[in-house]
């Protein structure tokens, strides 16, 4: 009986020896994907916290801001900036306003801007709730929820940490108001101490503790928006699933290269390339109806506000079902059985998927990583319907999304084209 | 459908095809003229196949040249005159008989009342009117080799390729398909038909290649094959018991040969069936023990065997 079993084992072992699909999935794939999410969540080396992009903006340019501004600069855990990047060549541009800074979070530059206004120098810091002081404004992009509250609780961080002595002389303030005054001999002691205290930002330290600097946070992108993220999640899900619909819409050409359909088609007055375009046509008509009915799911179900952004959708529905299609093509061509197809099509849309942003936003992960995910369709994909649902920007600013999406479909159907030839004529 | 071009209906030259080292054509020379029914008579790897598809366009010839109607193979007028059956069932499973006859009419570049004449011509033809609107994974075996030869005739070709149309097929349903041939060339279609079933040969073609390794070893009308090969003789096939140590060179002694892959067969061409005593006499007299003799009125599988050494079946 041992033996028997034994042999079912053996030739389990020898069928998937010979199953290069099978390898792949069962060793090349769990290794693939825990390398992904290896370097998003822990990074190479395992040194890498993602930083968060805010936006600096000093209205006061008193000593106070200009301190806390340097210090927020220097935060580690922050990427912060008071102008836009130069480009290479180009001179400095000029640093955010108020006006530029909120602009530039909504069309998805930054999560987040802190707005320190004119007249904080003066009143800077309060103890307690009632203490007078003014409020610096936090605005942000609700769409990375995580980004306002790091920011937020790093600025107090920083105030604790960098502008001891402002505290402490917002402290003093508050003794000699409420306790009648300090003693000459008491004044100098304290002067004395107070002379002693570091006045250049630190940098270590932990934070935490009151809330020394009051907030004034405004969401600028999607404050009306009913269901925050549900537009993000159609696409990201639905980017995913049309890529793996895609792939078996491409894999009825090697159905039909194996049943012999194909050699019947091709000896018919339909050559290669009208194959290709019908099979990729039917394919994208499939990826907007699938889109479609997602969207249509979203604004049923989830209150996702499709009907006042049809002209967007229509777009990025359009331009995302072509690169798509184009995708599942080119899998189809460069693979010889669908075994191998679908081997390969689960090994790369799930590795698209993670790194462009399908499984979770692109804006968690290290900006290196967030580079990467911009050679996938669903990045360019899920950019460009946030752009249409979350930032309501114009049909203009999908140019890039619409460009890439397009320009890729266009390549990777070129590139299946050549493929293609080996069944052309034999 | 396009205007009839120029030339007869096929004519291949040289052809030679290659794959790495094995020649699956070589050297093939054939015409075929107007409304007739040329057999492409072979064992199974002969290149029969190769030469349908290379007729079909298909397949690219390394050297020589494949006409149809004058024009070039696998050129939009050639296609368009060509009917092409494959051996394998080239269909779409889960769509209904109407429509893979529809989709592949369409390829055709049919439409309108050109393409329901077609499907409708088709459906008769095959007899699976009452079966159009049944899925392809529906149908019986027979019934799906009736739509596969029909889903290559919805634009009504001047010339079919028909490759291996019955195999697989029960009795029943390949007598159909005899029908059907029969059909076709009553409507004075030029019709190619590859099989390694003699019969078939015989029974649809009146004119017959003998395909092997390749090449053309013999082509004419069955008798005309006969005549070449036999003349008036007949063929008998000896066979001898296991014990017999060397019946090869004693067949060649007495003007016969082994037969390739059956055991202890040998045949012989007889001008008389009464040689047969004397090929008996004389195994008696060199104490060879004979099991078995059958004396055949030659066929093509007995030319087949009398050129090549083998069986048609092998």
């Amino acid at each position: 009986m041992i033996a028997m079993i034994a042999a079912i084992i053996q030739n389990g072992f020898r069928s998937l020896r010979r199953d290069r699909g099978a390898l792949i999935l069962s060793f090349v794939l769990p290794v693939a994907f825990f390398s992904i999410f290896g370097m998003i969540f822990g990074g190479v080396g395992g040194d890498k916290t993602p930083r968060v992009s805010v936006l600096l903006v000093d209205d006061d340019r008193s000593t106070v801001s200009e301190r806390l501004v340097q210090a927020l600069l220097q935060e580690p855990s922050l990427d912060a900036s008071i102008h836009p990047k130069a480009k290479k060549g180009e001179p400095v541009p000029p640093d955010y306003t108020a006006a530029a800074a909120e602009t530039a979070v909504k069309q998805g530059d930054a999560p987040a801007a802190l707005i320190i206004p004119k007249g904080f120098g003066a009143h800077p810091l309060a103890f307690g709730p009632s203490g007078q002081r003014t409020p610096i404004q936090l605005l942000h992009d609700s769409s990375d929820p995580v980004a306002a509250q790091m920011v937020g609780g790093m600025l107090q961080k920083v105030v604790m940490t960098s502008m001891p002595d402002t505290m402490e002389k917002m402290g003093m303030q508050y003794f000699e108001k409420y306790s009648g005054g300090l003693t000459p001999e008491q004044r100098k002691n304290i002067d004395a101490a107070m002379s002693r205290q570091p006045a250049a930002p630190a940098q270590t330290g932990s934070g935490g503790g009151g809330e020394l600097i009051a907030l004034n946070v405004r969401d600028v992108v999607g404050e009306k928006k009913q269901n925050s993220m549900i537009s993000f999640y159609a696409a990201g899900i639905g980017v995913m699933f049309l890529l793996f619909t895609a792939s078996a819409a491409g894999g009825s050409l090697l159905d039909e290269a194996e049943s012999g359909a194909l050699d019947r088609i091709l000896s018919s007055r339909v050559n290669m390339t009208m194959l290709l375009a019908g099979k990729m046509g039917y394919s994208a008509l499939l990826a907007s109806a699938q889109l479609t009915l997602m969207f249509l799911w979203g604004a049923a179900v989830f209150r996702l506000d499709l009907f006042t952004h049809i002209p967007g959708f229509i777009v990025m529905t359009a331009a995302t079902s072509f690169a798509v299609a184009a995708f599942g093509m080119l899998l189809a061509s460069v693979s010889h059985t669908r075994a191998q197809a679908g081997a390969i099509a689960t090994l790369i849309i799930l590795t698209m998927s993670a790194i462009g942003g399908s499984m979770f936003p692109r804006y968690f992960m290290p900006e290196s990583m967030q580079k990467v995910g911009l050679i996938t369709i669903n990045a360019w994909a899920i950019d460009g319907y946030t752009k249409v649902f979350w930032r309501d920007e114009p049909l203009l600013h999908l140019a890039p999304q619409v460009g890439v999406l397009m320009g890729a479909g266009i390549v990777l159907f070129l590139i299946a084209r050549r493929f293609a030839r080996r069944w052309e004529f034999s | 459908m396009a205007p009839p071009a120029l030339g007869i209906p096929l004519r291949m030259v040289s052809v030679v095809k290659r794959f790495g080292d094995l020649t699956a054509v070589d050297g093939v020379s054939l015409d075929v003229a107007e409304g007739a029914c040329l057999g492409l008579l072979g064992p199974n790897g002969a290149g029969k196949s190769t030469l349908i598809r290379s007729i079909a366009g298909r397949v690219l010839p390394d050297s020589g040249s494949v006409r149809v109607f004058g024009q070039p193979a696998g050129s939009a007028a050639a296609r368009a005159e060509l009917g092409w059956v494959p051996q394998e069932l080239a269909l779409y499973p889960l769509l209904t008989c109407r429509e893979n006859l529809e989709a592949f009419g369409r390829y055709q570049g049919l439409h309108g009342k050109a393409l329901r004449d077609g499907i409708a011509w088709c459906l008769e033809w095959a007899a699976l009117a009452d079966r159009s609107g049944a899925t392809v994974k529906t149908l019986s075996g027979g019934m799906r080799r009736r739509l596969n030869m029909a889903a290559g005739l919805v634009h009504r070709p001047r010339i079919v390729l028909l490759d291996e149309p019955t195999v697989g097929v029960d009795p029943q349903s390949r007598n159909r398909i005899f029908d059907m041939v029969a059909e076709l060339r009553g409507h004075g279609a030029t019709i190619i038909y590859t099989t390694h079933y003699m019969e078939e040969a015989e029974r649809l073609c009146d004119t017959i290649a003998i395909i092997d390794h390749g090449r053309v070893i013999a082509q004419g009308a069955k008798e005309e094959l006969v005549e070449q090969s036999f003349g008036r003789r007949s063929d008998v096939l000896m066979r001898f018991a296991a014990s017999v140590a060397d019946p090869a060179a004693w067949a060649a002694a007495h003007g016969g040969s082994m037969q390739e892959g059956s055991e202890g067969v040998a045949h012989f061409a007889v001008s008389q069936p009464t040689d047969i005593a004397g090929l008996l006499d004389a195994a008696g007299r060199d104490g060879l023990e004979v099991i078995d003799v059958v004396l055949r009125r030659p066929n093509l599988e007995s030319v087949f065997l009398q050129l090549t050494g083998r069986d048609l079946r092998q």
